[in-house]
């Protein structure tokens, strides 16, 4: 194609939206509101989500030793737990810091129960407390700690506890709570696809004449076509531009507000950071995407004349 | 040059616009096409710039087999035929200027010819001083002009006319019709449908007579034939 043909389609592109002014903001409109709303879901289904891995990632692995246990076993045990590819973090917990922790637990009220304790009177075990890396692994990781107690003749591990059954109903939760989030968010995408392709189609329906003349000057389909093919993509750009705008704007300044009172309920919201470039993407590239196959199909059903 | 032999076109909802039509038309003729509404005349000119194909028989246009033209090469053979339509079909939203510069636009012309071509046609149908003006601001002559303008900017060996002045009134129409002239003398062929009496009467060109799909007459300085 010559350059002065590609600047021509170009400047077409350009010029018929605002020739067809009315056509191309209805377009935008439909554009605009469409991924107005997957966007608001996506950022709702990304806080779900972020809340989910936070809860999850609250799961670990108590390992209580046996009384009897000595500070080499300990560090042997230390090492092959945390060896272990599973695990990200193991912390020692002595029974002198087990019993702090339990007093500090149970608070003023009940401080009392364990009047009587003290270093030489401790019941409490020395303990581990082990964090995995993906909180789905922790069941797989408790057994292999378990593998590991059974190898040793010592038996050195009195009790592994994770939570069993209560993860286990949490990670069901999470897990549905994230794949309704995406389906909502698939759902809503392919709904606006085809709204906003049919708006599209029927501005280039009240232009078919326009192709008709093209053709009839002799014009080559992929001349006709791509004024419609930028035209198109234009339209997606602009309007989704726009909306990823209004959506990150409105999302941060959300963010900004509501931050004092969710913290207080211990529930932190995705940051702009973390969430912006995966809005703006999606939005961005489905808008312009949706542009152009709006246009490209439509147009090639008046082609054929 | 136009052939057509032992034409046959039938539509898919079962009706015979032609029936075996065999026709020449010599480089720089001027033909008017007359016949009832219904006849096949609008057929007979779809069938020259390839709007529709035949469903038997043979035609050629410039030497190109029209019914055996592959679609990657109907718009090159579209630019040596000009065509012009009782509606004008021009595109409302662009000024005359752009109605006709681009035609010249689709065969890639450089800017700089399309720009003086443009306004040299433009001079010729007398609209020079109107290239800015919007299709909606012009009289109905004014505006055939103009489709007029765009079928010839880019030299076609062939004009198509299919009842060019059918929606205008009589002095307008001769306008028109001296511009076709004057066309023609420049060394186009002319093909033109029309219902109007007096024009074919007046000019004494060669005259083709379709009736029910066949042609019935065929007159080298003929008349229209028909009561008005």
């Amino acid at each position: 194609m010559k350059l002065r043909t590609i600047l021509r389609h170009l400047r077409e592109g350009f010029k018929n939206i605002i020739r067809n002014g009315w056509m191309s903001f209805a377009s935008m409109s439909s554009i605009f509101i469409s991924l107005l709303i997957l966007g608001i879901f996506l950022l709702l289904a990304l806080n779900v989500n972020h809340m989910a891995a936070q809860i999850e990632s609250q799961v670990q692995i108590r390992v209580f030793l046996q009384l009897n246990v000595d500070q080499a076993k300990i560090t042997d045990l230390k090492n092959k737990i945390g060896n272990l590819t599973e695990v990200s973090k193991i912390t020692f917990v002595s029974k002198a810091e087990g019993l702090e922790i339990l007093r500090k637990n149970l608070g003023e009220d009940n401080k009392d129960l364990l009047d009587g304790y003290d270093k030489e009177k401790n019941p409490l075990p020395d303990s581990f407390t082990v964090e995995v890396y993906d909180p789905q692994t922790i069941e797989s990781a408790a057994k292999q700690i378990d593998a590991i107690n059974k190898a040793d003749e010592l038996a050195p591990i009195g009790k592994i506890k994770y939570g069993q059954g209560t993860v286990e109903t949490l990670f069901k939760i999470t897990n549905a709570v994230r794949y309704i989030g995406i389906i909502i968010v698939i759902g809503l995408a392919v709904t606006a696809m085809f709204l906003i392709s049919n708006t599209i189609k029927m501005t280039i329906i009240a232009r078919r004449r326009e192709i008709g003349i093209m053709k009839l000057v002799g014009a080559t389909n992929s001349f006709i076509r791509w004024p419609f093919f930028i035209e198109g993509a234009l339209i997606g750009i602009i309007s989704s531009v726009i909306t990823t705008i209004v959506v990150l704007v409105g999302y941060s300044e959300l963010v900004k507000y509501t931050q004092m009172g969710l913290s207080l309920m211990m529930i932190k919201l995705v940051t702009l950071e973390e969430s912006g470039w995966l809005t703006a993407t999606l939005l961005i590239g489905l808008g312009t995407l949706i542009g152009i196959w709006g246009s490209t199909i439509s147009v090639r059903k008046y082609l054929k004349v | 040059m136009i052939e057509m032999q032992d034409i046959w076109k039938t539509y898919i909802d079962g009706t015979h616009a032609l029936k075996g039509v065999s026709v020449r038309i010599d480089r720089n003729e001027f033909v008017y096409l007359v016949g009832p509404s219904g006849a096949g005349k609008s057929t007979f000119m779809k069938l020259i710039y390839r709007e529709e194909v035949p469903t038997k028989g043979q035609i050629s246009v410039n030497g190109f087999n029209i019914g055996k033209l592959k679609p990657r090469k109907i718009p090159f053979v579209r630019r040596n035929i000009g065509v012009i339509f009782q509606d004008f079909r021009l595109l409302p939203k662009l000024t005359v200027f752009e109605n006709v510069a681009f035609a010249m636009e689709v065969i890639e012309a450089p800017t700089r010819v399309i720009k003086k071509r443009t306004l040299e046609v433009l001079d010729l149908v007398g609209l020079k001083h109107k290239h800015a003006s919007l299709p909606s601001q012009l009289s109905g002559g004014e505006q055939q002009r103009v489709s007029i303008a765009r079928a010839i900017v880019n030299n076609p060996s062939v004009i198509v006319a299919d009842e060019p002045t059918g929606n205008l009134d009589p002095e307008t129409s001769q306008g028109i019709m001296n511009l076709l002239e004057e066309i023609n003398f420049r060394g186009a062929t002319i093909v033109m449908a029309t219902h109007n009496r007096d024009i074919v009467n007046s000019m004494r060109k060669r005259v083709i007579a379709i009736e029910d799909g066949n042609i019935v007459r065929d007159e080298a300085r003929g008349e229209y034939g028909y009561e008005a």
